[in-house]
């Protein structure tokens, strides 16, 4: 088992001509990713990187049954592209591109209300199933099939909860990085839902950051429904207020947005809080009794 | 992108929201001239500067005559106004604005900005103008009112009724203050903004509204659709070094401490600090040099960290990803070698083709010190900097 994504999972690529797309379609193929076919609009017909190209989402889901669409086009299309892939009934669309407009993103969240498709991102690294299915922008080497999942607001500061669970031989069950946009398809609580409830993760990772208060959303979720330890480093205590650290998600700005407000609410529910990122190993070991 | 509240009241009148008639000058003379058009006063004269706080900082006063007002603009111009939310160095005054002053009889507080937990555009309002909404917020949340506007539907007026009656206006204020409701989303929309702010609105005594002040940022992510904001855009008002490190595509926060930073990723970056912190060490800056860690880039970044007189060291963090290390080990010892760093630089570089990009990092001659994970890179670089 593993959440969202595994070994059978179908999945194609909106923008897999484009240079990003090529480049990480590859690597998804190279690690086994069930890729089965690209939409380029205007490219319909042709074959990239040995998979049939669509001009809609829709003609690609009919032709070969894909159940997921991963977005790699840039900023001003992808909302168009996540909508397209709403409406041609995708189960999960995980959303690399960073940049997209917020108002956009308000647009694609209102229509995500009224369908059963999963966002995952935008501005994400994608999800990673070891040893099962790649999708995104993540380094392979660097994960281990195992028992702790991941959950993260940051890129590269997932592959070092990763590289941390890795070398401990802990391993991950999945792993997911949702994102650092303020809007985001799915939040920490959606995903701390689906490790709940899978029997493959036994401790859960959460890599939070200062902005907003989806990490005291993720506290109260804990504290009220997680039987499984949780252990946590949000980034960003040494952060001046007021000022965007990169991530538009990332600035403080009110009570609930900074680490100190949230590394309490975290330990209130009872979650193991490291100070670094070099620590979420022995955290782990702390929260968990593992060697 | 902050802009100047001239800049905003320029934008608001074209939407149709009400503000003063004001005029802005580089000049002395030309704020003097103004208050003659405007004349009889007392008017209003305000440095146009990208902070708040301007008021308590000396930057706005109330003047009686013309010649009053063309002392003011003489003080300020060509100086700099340090604001509590300014920094220590405050930013430079290069524009006067001056306006007829209202006579008041209470002020509002409206803005609008995109609420994260509904994913809703949201105007904010409160009977309790002037004061700052953080503030409110933490004393009586309850005085705090907010309207959600559906994205799909759009800014109601109904919405901006409710708001108004909710405020205590009555008679034609409340038709004014919906037409100003509906003008700010529809502004807001429109022109991709992140922020609009009107602290206070103001209710004079003759029972019109007027915005007093007039605050906008926009969304950088959209700046590509809106070329009309982008000249709007004032450099004198950002730090030198984060207006050159945001020319070189990097997210560059200068900071008080010794060690310079450059990490790939917003996140690895903050992390990269936070664990310098943790050791006794103080990070100089926040760098995050993006996804690509070219030799280019990775020259342009040391020299934006070197132009900071304070860095006695400088950490370089790279997970790679897809870029392989052993490229980024080339580009960092071509940098160090071609600008003749000469502090000590710790390098960790993880990923892909690691122990390759060590080598070449070990072997180069250079002062240079490759490191083999987060924990003993930060403790080098923190003795380094001692």
């Amino acid at each position: 088992m593993s959440i969202l994504v595994n070994r059978e999972t179908k999945v194609i690529c909106q923008g897999i001509t484009g240079s990003q797309g090529t480049a990480h379609c590859t690597q998804m193929l190279e690690y086994g990713t069930k890729l089965v076919a690209g939409v380029t609009p205007g490219k319909g017909g042709m074959t990239h990187l040995g998979v049939p190209v669509y001009n809609t989402v829709t003609e690609a889901v009919a032709a070969t049954g894909a159940t997921v669409s991963m977005v790699m086009v840039p900023p001003p299309f992808a909302a168009d592209s996540i909508l397209e892939a709403i409406d041609a009934g995708l189960e999960l669309v995980v959303c690399i591109t960073e940049g997209i407009p917020v108002l956009d993103m308000l647009k694609v969240k209102a229509r995500l209300e009224n369908s059963n498709t999963v966002l995952i991102g935008p501005n994400c690294p994608g999800i990673l199933t070891p040893d099962e299915c790649k999708i995104g922008i993540m380094p392979a080497s660097i994960f281990s099939k195992g028992k702790v999942g991941i959950v993260s607001r940051s890129g590269t500061l997932t592959y070092e909860a990763v590289k941390e669970t890795t070398e401990a031989g802990f391993g991950q069950s999945t792993c997911v990085g949702i994102g650092g946009d303020p809007i985001q398809g799915s939040n920490f609580v959606d995903i701390l839902k689906l490790f709940e409830n899978d029997p493959e993760t036994e401790a859960v990772v959460l890599v939070g950051e200062i902005g907003g208060s989806a990490e005291q959303d993720a506290a109260k979720f804990i504290k009220e429904h997680m039987t499984k330890p949780v252990v946590s480093y949000i980034a960003g205590a040494s952060a001046p207020k007021g000022q965007r650290m990169g991530h538009a998600g990332a600035i403080i700005s009110g009570a609930n947005a900074t680490a100190e407000a949230k590394q309490k609410a975290l330990m209130d529910a009872g979650v193991t809080v490291v100070s670094t990122a070099a620590d979420i190993a022995d955290g782990l070991k702390e929260a968990t009794g593992w060697n | 992108m902050n802009i100047h509240e001239y800049q905003a009241k320029e934008i608001f009148k074209e939407y149709g929201l009400p503000v003063s008639e004001f005029y802005v000058s580089t000049k002395a003379t030309g704020i003097g001239k103004a208050a003659y058009e405007l004349a009889p006063g007392p008017f209003v004269v305000k440095c146009q500067v990208h902070s708040g706080a301007r008021g308590k900082a000396g930057g706005v006063a109330l003047v009686e005559t013309p010649a009053m007002a063309e002392a003011f603009a003489a003080k300020w111009l060509g100086n700099r106004l340090v604001t509590k939310q300014s920094g220590p160095h405050g930013k430079p005054v290069n524009r006067i604005l001056i306006e007829r002053a209202i006579d008041i009889n209470k002020e509002l507080y409206l803005s609008a900005t995109i609420d994260r937990a509904s994913a809703r555009l949201t105007v904010i309002a409160s009977a309790s103008g002037g004061m700052s909404i953080e503030e409110l917020a933490l004393t009586s949340p309850e005085k705090i009112l907010k309207s959600y506007i559906d994205p799909l539907v759009g800014p109601q007026p109904y919405q901006g009724r409710e708001l108004a009656y909710k405020l205590g206006l009555t008679g034609s204020q409340v038709n004014a203050f919906t037409k100003i409701f509906l003008g700010i989303c529809k502004m807001f929309v429109e022109k991709d903004l992140s922020l609009v702010e009107i602290n206070p609105l103001v209710i004079t005594k003759s029972g019109e509204l007027v915005c007093a002040d007039a605050k906008i940022n926009t969304d950088p992510y959209a700046a590509y659709r809106h070329k009309e904001l982008a000249e709007l855009d004032d450099p004198s008002q950002e730090d030198p070094r984060i207006a050159r490190a945001v020319a070189a595509g990097f997210s560059y926060v200068p900071l008080d401490g010794n060690i310079g930073c450059m990490v790939n990723g917003a996140g690895l970056a903050m992390g990269t600090m936070d664990i310098l912190k943790n050791l006794g060490g103080a990070p100089a800056n926040f760098l995050d040099v993006g996804g690509t860690a070219t030799k280019e880039r990775v020259m342009e970044a040391f020299k934006v960290i070197l132009e900071d007189p304070n860095v006695k060291c400088i950490m370089v963090n790279i997970f790679g990803g897809i870029v392989r290390c052993d490229m980024i080990a080339e580009g960092i010892k071509g940098a160090v070698e071609q600008i003749k760093i000469s502090v000590p630089v710790v390098v960790r570089l993880e990923g892909n083709q690691a122990h390759l990009g060590e080598k070449i990092l070990n072997e180069c001659g250079l002062n240079i010190v490759s490191a083999r994970d987060l924990r003993q890179a930060a403790q080098l670089a923190v003795n380094a900097a001692k």
